[in-house]
Parts: structure tokens; sequence; C-alpha cells
């Protein structure tokens, strides 16, 4: 009873936010809705019993993804009105693959629920009724699944990799610290005793490596 | 009703203290504060004079990359907690191979961490 009001609830406000994040005008509200989305569906996954899931939804999604559609948001500076004014002449090819994405929804919903497309999945011994979600994946995931989970990692490294060689660009001419040099910088580097003799000075043909200290 | 979801009751009450006292926050002002608007005081306002551009400032890319990598380490954790509570509850055999799985998994975005070490991915100029 309190299990389904609680889905009702949840399942409303994930559609509602959902919604919010498409219709609402300002692009850093529509992040924080989705921030909102994302929140119901964690409390959907613990109706199904799923808690690991719906903390790393918390914890991955919540707290890293929507970090960074906030930067991304911010970032592209673009004028959102402007962009709405296609909405008219996009609309038809927008409908069509929208209508696409909904059947081909539905078609899926409609063999899950049957297991036609669950068929050739291998089923995972059921837990003792004590163990925990994180438990449970982690008999199986590094050992009957580690091939997908090597291919996660393999993910990771590309994601990893493609962003610093997209993003990553060195202006020129910046000075960085550079701690290990500093460390190791002896007193004969940095400091020189010259002799300058009485009345004379410092001699003008004197290196300029010693007149100026190295840094 | 059963125990499994009465463990997150409190969580259910915090979160409905804290929708009640942001919504009462909200509402109060609308309610007790005098409200007396005119276009001088809601028009936008920057030390006395008219804003000349939009509020809206480009970030440096920068602050995605880093945030894109702490995504990825974020993740790699992620998986690292499931390895972590099960692997002593495994039999012998697949206790030493899921043990070499993590650590190849682990080495794999090490190689990732080094390149962006070196890249200088992580100094801020």
């Amino acid at each position: 009873m309190v299990a389904s009001i609680a889905f009702y609830v949840l399942a409303a406000a994930t559609l509602l936010s959902g919604l919010a994040v498409v219709m609402s005008r300002n692009p850093v509200h529509s992040v924080l809705f989705l921030i909102a989305a994302f929140f119901s569906a964690a409390g959907l996954f613990v109706l199904l019993s799923a808690e690991f899931l719906a903390m790393l939804l918390v914890v991955v999604y919540v707290g890293a993804v929507a970090v960074l559609f906030l930067f991304v948001v911010m970032m592209l500076d673009v004028d959102f009105a402007q962009l709405r004014e296609g909405f008219a002449k996009y609309l038809p090819l927008g409908g069509v693959i929208a209508g696409l994405l909904a059947i081909e929804m539905i078609v899926v919903s409609a063999a899950v629920v049957t297991r036609g497309a669950a068929s050739g999945v291998r089923d995972v011994p059921a837990p003792a009724a004590d163990a925990t979600n994180a438990e449970v994946i982690g008999r199986v995931l590094y050992t009957d699944f580690a091939f997908l989970f090597q291919a996660a990692g393999m993910v990771l490294l590309v994601s990893m990799i493609g962003a610093i060689v997209l993003t990553l660009r060195h202006r020129p001419g910046v000075r960085r610290q550079n701690v290990h040099d500093q460390v190791n910088r002896t007193r004969a580097q940095g400091v020189s005793v010259i002799g300058a003799p009485t009345g004379v000075g410092i001699p003008d043909d004197l290196p300029q490596a010693a007149r100026t200290p190295a840094e | 009703m059963n125990a499994f979801l009465l463990e997150y009751l409190p969580i259910v009450i915090f979160s409905g203290i804290a929708i009640v006292l942001g919504a009462a926050f909200l509402l109060a002002p609308m309610v007790l504060a005098p409200s007396n608007p005119d276009p001088e005081k809601t028009s936008a306002y920057e030390c006395g004079f008219n804003p000349f551009e939009d509020a809206r400032l480009k970030f440096d890319v920068r602050f995605y990359l880093v945030s894109i990598l702490f995504i990825i380490f974020d993740l790699e954790v992620a998986f690292l907690f499931p390895w972590a509570v099960s692997l002593m509850d495994l039999p012998e055999a697949a206790q030493r191979f899921a043990f070499w799985s993590m650590m190849v998994f682990l080495g794999v975005l090490t190689v990732g961490f080094i390149y962006e070490w070196k890249k200088g991915a992580l100094e801020w100029e």
C-alpha cells in the first residue's frame, strides 16, 4: 500500500520533472529539473529493491553528470531564444523521430514482458535472502561478466583520452610552477658570490647567468 | 510494507522536512513581505548604469575537462564497491580470478591516468 503510493508519487515526480526539463525556458532550470528526475528515478530503483543502482544513480548522475551538464550549458554561450526559432520548421522531422522512438520503446517493453527479449540471457542464480545488492552484483560481475567489465574499463579509458585530446589546449607562454625543479634547486644554482673591487664595481663582462640568478 | 523499505523511512522524513521548509521559505515572503514593484525597481541594475552585455559568460573548457575526468574516476570507484564487498565470499579460484580481473581494470585506467598526468591535464596553468 505505502509502496504503491510511493511508486505513484515518484513516478509522477519523474515524469513531471522530465517534462519540465524539456519545457523550461532557462536551460539551467532544465538541468536542475534533470537532477530532480534523477533523484526520483533513484527512488524508483529503491522501490524495486535495487539499492546499489539507486545509490549509483545519485552518486554518478546527480553528483557528476548533472554538474557536467551545468558546465556545458554555461559554456555554450548560445542565445537559447534564437535556438527556438526553428521550432515549427523542424517539428515534422522531430515528430517522426519521436514517433519511431516511442514505437521502439513499446516493442522492446512488450518483448521484455513476454520474455521474448530475455530468452538468450543467462540466468543469474538467485541470491540468498540476506545478501545485499552490491554483494550479488559483485559475485558475478568480476567473474562471469569479466569481459564486459574489462570492456567498461576500456570505454572509460577511451573517454578519458578522448576528453583530453579534444579539450586540452596548452596556452603558449604560460609559466607553470615546476615543484620538482624548485625543490631540486641547489645553493650553487641560486646564489653566486662575485667579488667586486672597491671603486670599480662589478665587471661589465660578467656572464648573464651570473648576473641574474637562475630561476 | 516490508522491512527493506522501512529502512528508507528516515530519508523520506528528511526529504519531507526539506520540501516543507523550502516551500515555506518560498511562500512566506509572498504572503508576508510588502511587494510594491515599479519598472525602475525591477529592471536589471549594474552599479547605476544599464548593463552592457548579457550576463552569460563563456566558461573555460578546462572546467569541462576536470568534470569529465572526475566522472571517469567516480565510475572507477563505483566498480570497486561490489568488488570490495563480495570478493571474500567467492570460492577460491573465482576469488583469484576476480582479484586479477579488477587489477587489470585498474591497470587500464592507470594507463589513462598516467597519460593525463603526463599531458598536464590536471594542472591549472
